[in-house]
């Protein structure tokens, strides 16, 4: 689950601009020779920055002077490139020259939802090249909607001898041939982790890679597929379970049956994490008694003593559900999101979870499971709720009821992301009176501009009091029936917001302009289908240098517009990105991608992406 | 991209027009969540094949259809990821993600039926619908083995024991889970069953 990735959620990373900070005290490499008391001092650096770890610190300490730049570059371990068009490959290389871990970044969030035309970028072929020269001792990679492919999955097992681990987030462009290298020339792989990637030819010949791993005891600690959509050779996962001694986090696709599943938890009691893949009976229901029983999973569960995270339930049977009753007290995390259960079919379940930090869980559970989440979790911490009928039209099966409910119960809570048809304003402020820690909120109004259904006003007063009232807030989706006024809040409250999204939203420029002058730490921006033009884009010509990206889609942004950002901000990046059926000499931008980059303009633009 | 409104039955229409070897409700609905991916791509590819990737082809037909029709769904909202979407259409298609589905054989009759046991509340409703379903082949009405005059037919089932049961006997709850298939017996053969002690 995503909960313990918090290295990789947008709202927790690190530093503006990773590489790219620090380049005023010049580039690595120069060609003077350094002084002995120099030599001396960057010595003496090296050694206390060497336990600097975040890289705000790192990025601070580099900017000093020119041996503390040098000194922080030789000591710095974890690379982290929140764009990988931000810098080039072999600049990063040649600044940083001891790097063990590296975090990139490629495309902008909106390519989740489809909003990215295929063949965009973020190719993961310049990094691995690049790393694989300047880095033979590279350990770990987590790589985020990076484009990768299978041969840049082999130049990885073969150019890294010490590689421990691999982290592929909504990343596409591989298949299991690329797994198979992995796991056969990686020899000391610790982690194997894909969350929510796709990957290529699943309908064609799938290669099957669990058999490829080392035949002898494996330093495995952590193997998630449920992302991959063909089966795995179940016999070779079973025995490869049974020669991971060190393995704690295990996540199996749909295609692993509750039976099979049985047998896997059988050889791997030491498990903290599990994500059960189908939790349905391959053959006959469970009811008829075909393989394991619910009672003897239920026993199987309880040996599970360390089990703090359990996800999956692709399939799940809800008869199947009482047998994790014995783990439930433990769970710190539970993923529910793929399980189309009911309210009913929760609360005997949630009734156990008393430690629960993490909550994610379809909406067909309704505001009844939801109070009975907040009667019992009273640790909750992240709480994520998706619509099962993920339309504009669909009966809304949460509502402001639910979310009060959570807000009076769960009031730890720190993030948030609510899908819901409708919504109204005193539920959102009394969730933002209530969830004082609140650092991410996200509320998802399906119905496009749609008012507060009591009154009938736009949703303004709501997302007002949250930015007023949480005073932590770093991250913010907003949706519903908006006016400049909403965003004239976020711009006065939203002091510390960082990630800002906004749909079907505003009514004049003035909406994004109050929020490019107010949100003085404002770092990623997306925007779709709202009526921003030209003079609210040049209003915040003084805040995108300062920023890790901007997209605006379905806007009323025009080329000459855009050009004029291009041509008064040179170190930004402006990409124009056409869909198909576009009319080339259309003067209307519809999508709208920039950056700042040390790079320039990349060298691999597909034709449909025009570089101002 | 889910339909909404007008633009989803026409759609329906469409698929319920297209010849499939299969019966009806079959065999699309499993593939197609796993043809379903985030791109298009896959699916353009795919269209260039043979008859062999009937399927992908007919999903490819569909989006294309949508394509005029997407200018009024919007691409890409809800915010929710494809392979989520994905997901969750293959859940809402099995309409019974445990429905307990039996073949229901007759005597006489060329081809078996299924039915989903659960769909039912007892026994009542589940001779009403088996006589429905097989109306056009009895002869007679089939009656439960209760009545002590005049049947022509037998409802049995399979256990999981593998021994054939008179339908009737036991609770309704402990028959639906322990009922692998059922046959609709003739006649003699069903007298010989019937004979109370």
């Amino acid at each position: 689950m995503r909960g313990e990735r918090s290295d990789m959620s947008e709202d927790e990373d690190g530093g503006r601009g990773g590489a790219g900070g620090g380049d005023g005290a010049g580039d690595g490499g120069t060609d003077t020779p350094v002084p002995f008391s120099d030599q001396v001092l960057e010595n003496v650096l090296e050694n206390v920055l060497q336990f600097l770890s975040s890289p705000q610190d790192r990025n601070a300490a580099s900017l000093v002077c020119l041996p503390w730049y040098r000194a922080e570059a030789q000591t710095r371990r974890e690379l982290f490139i929140g764009n990988c068009y931000a810098v080039s490959p072999r600049r990063a290389t040649e600044r940083f020259r001891r790097i063990r871990a590296v975090v990139l970044k490629g495309k902008p969030r909106f390519a989740d939802f489809n909003l990215v035309p295929n063949n965009w970028g973020a190719h993961f072929q310049p990094w691995v090249s690049a790393m694989a020269a300047a880095y033979p001792w590279l350990e770990k990679l987590c790589l985020k909607r990076m484009s990768v492919a299978d041969s840049d999955l082999s130049l990885l097992a073969h150019s890294f001898p010490n590689f421990k681990e691999l982290s592929l987030i909504c990343c596409e462009g591989f298949s299991t041939a690329g797994l198979a290298v992995i796991a056969e020339k990686c020899r000391h792989l610790r982690v194997l982790d894909l969350i929510e990637d796709y990957l290529e030819g699943e309908e064609d010949e799938t290669v099957d890679w669990v058999s490829r791993f080392p035949e002898t005891t494996t330093s495995l600690e952590s193997l998630g597929f449920d992302c991959v959509g063909s089966a795995v050779n179940f016999e070779a996962l079973e025995a490869l379970v049974a020669r991971s001694p060190a393995l704690r986090r295990l996540r199996v696709n749909h295609h692993v049956s509750v039976e099979q599943l049985c047998r896997l938890m059988a050889r791997a009691p030491q498990l903290t994490h599990l994500g059960t893949g189908s939790f349905g009976s391959a053959a006959a229901p469970l009811l008829q008694g075909g393989g394991c029983s619910v009672v003897d999973l239920a026993r199987t569960f309880a040996a599970f003593k360390s089990l703090v995270c359990l996800s999956g339930f692709r399939d799940v049977a809800p008869h199947c559900l009482p047998a994790i009753y014995p783990v439930c007290a433990n769970l710190t995390s539970l993923n529910f999101s793929f399980a189309n259960i009911t309210a009913e079919e929760l609360k005997p379940v949630i009734r156990h979870c008393h430690n629960l930090q993490n909550f994610w869980v379809l909406d067909a559970v309704r505001d009844e499971g939801l109070q009975a989440v907040a009667a019992t979790c009273k640790d909750l911490r992240e709480l994520r709720v998706f619509p099962l009928d993920p339309t504009e039209d669909s009966e809304g099966f949460v509502s402001n009821v639910g979310l009060v409910a959570i807000s009076q119960g769960c009031r730890k809570l720190r993030s948030i992301l609510y899908f819901c048809q409708q919504m109204t304003n005193a539920a959102v402020v009394t969730m933002s009176k209530n969830c004082q820690d609140l650092v991410v909120f996200r509320l998802c109004i399906m119905g496009r501009r749609r008012p507060d259904h009591r009154t009938g006003e736009p949703m303004d007063e709501g997302f007002g009091a949250i930015v007023k009232n949480c005073k932590k807030l770093r991250r913010l989706a907003i949706s519903g029936l908006l006016t400049d006024k909403a965003f004239a809040y976020i711009g006065k409250y939203g002091k510390l917001v960082r990630t800002l999204s906004v749909a079907f939203a505003g009514d004049t420029d003035l909406g994004l302009r109050y929020v490019l002058e107010g949100c003085t730490q404002l770092q990623k921006l997306e925007i779709r289908d709202s009526p921003f033009g030209d003079s609210a884009l040049l209003s915040g010509l003084h805040r995108y240098y300062n920023m890790r990206f901007v997209w605006m889609s379905s806007c009323k942004l025009s080329l000459r517009g855009c050009k004029e950002v291009a041509q008064r901000l040179p170190r930004l990046v402006v990409e124009v990105i056409r869909d198909r059926d576009e009319d080339d000499d259309d003067e209307g931008v519809q999508k709208l991608y920039m950056y700042r980059s040390l790079a320039g303009s990349r060298n691999d633009a597909p034709s449909f992406v025009e570089i101002l | 991209m889910e339909g909404g409104g007008s633009d989803g039955s026409d759609l329906d229409n469409l698929k319920a027009t297209e010849l499939k070897l299969g019966l009806p409700g079959t065999g699309e609905q499993e593939k197609l969540p796993s043809i379903l991916p985030r791109s298009s791509k896959r699916a353009i590819l795919e269209a260039n094949e043979g008859p062999s990737k009937r399927n992908s082809s007919e999903i490819k037909s569909v989006e294309r259809d949508q394509k005029p029709a997407a200018k009024a769904q919007i691409v890409g909202w809800p915010p929710i990821q494809s392979y989520r979407k994905n997901s969750y259409q293959a859940m809402k298609m099995e309409a019974e993600p445990t429905g307990m589905y039996v073949k229901v054989s007759m005597d006489g009759v060329p081809y078996l039926r299924k039915i989903d046991l659960k769909v039912y509340k007892g026994y009542e409703e589940l001779r009403e619908a088996l006589e429905d379903m097989f109306k056009c082949f009895s002869l007679g009405e089939i009656s439960r083995m209760n009545e002590s005059n005049g049947y022509e037919y037998a409802i049995t089932y399979e256990d999981k024991d593998g021994d054939w049961m008179l339908v009737g006997d036991v609770p309704w709850e402990m028959f639906i889970s322990s009922c692998k298939r059922m046959r609709i017996m003739k006649g003699d053969e069903a007298r010989g069953l019937g004979s109370t002690p």
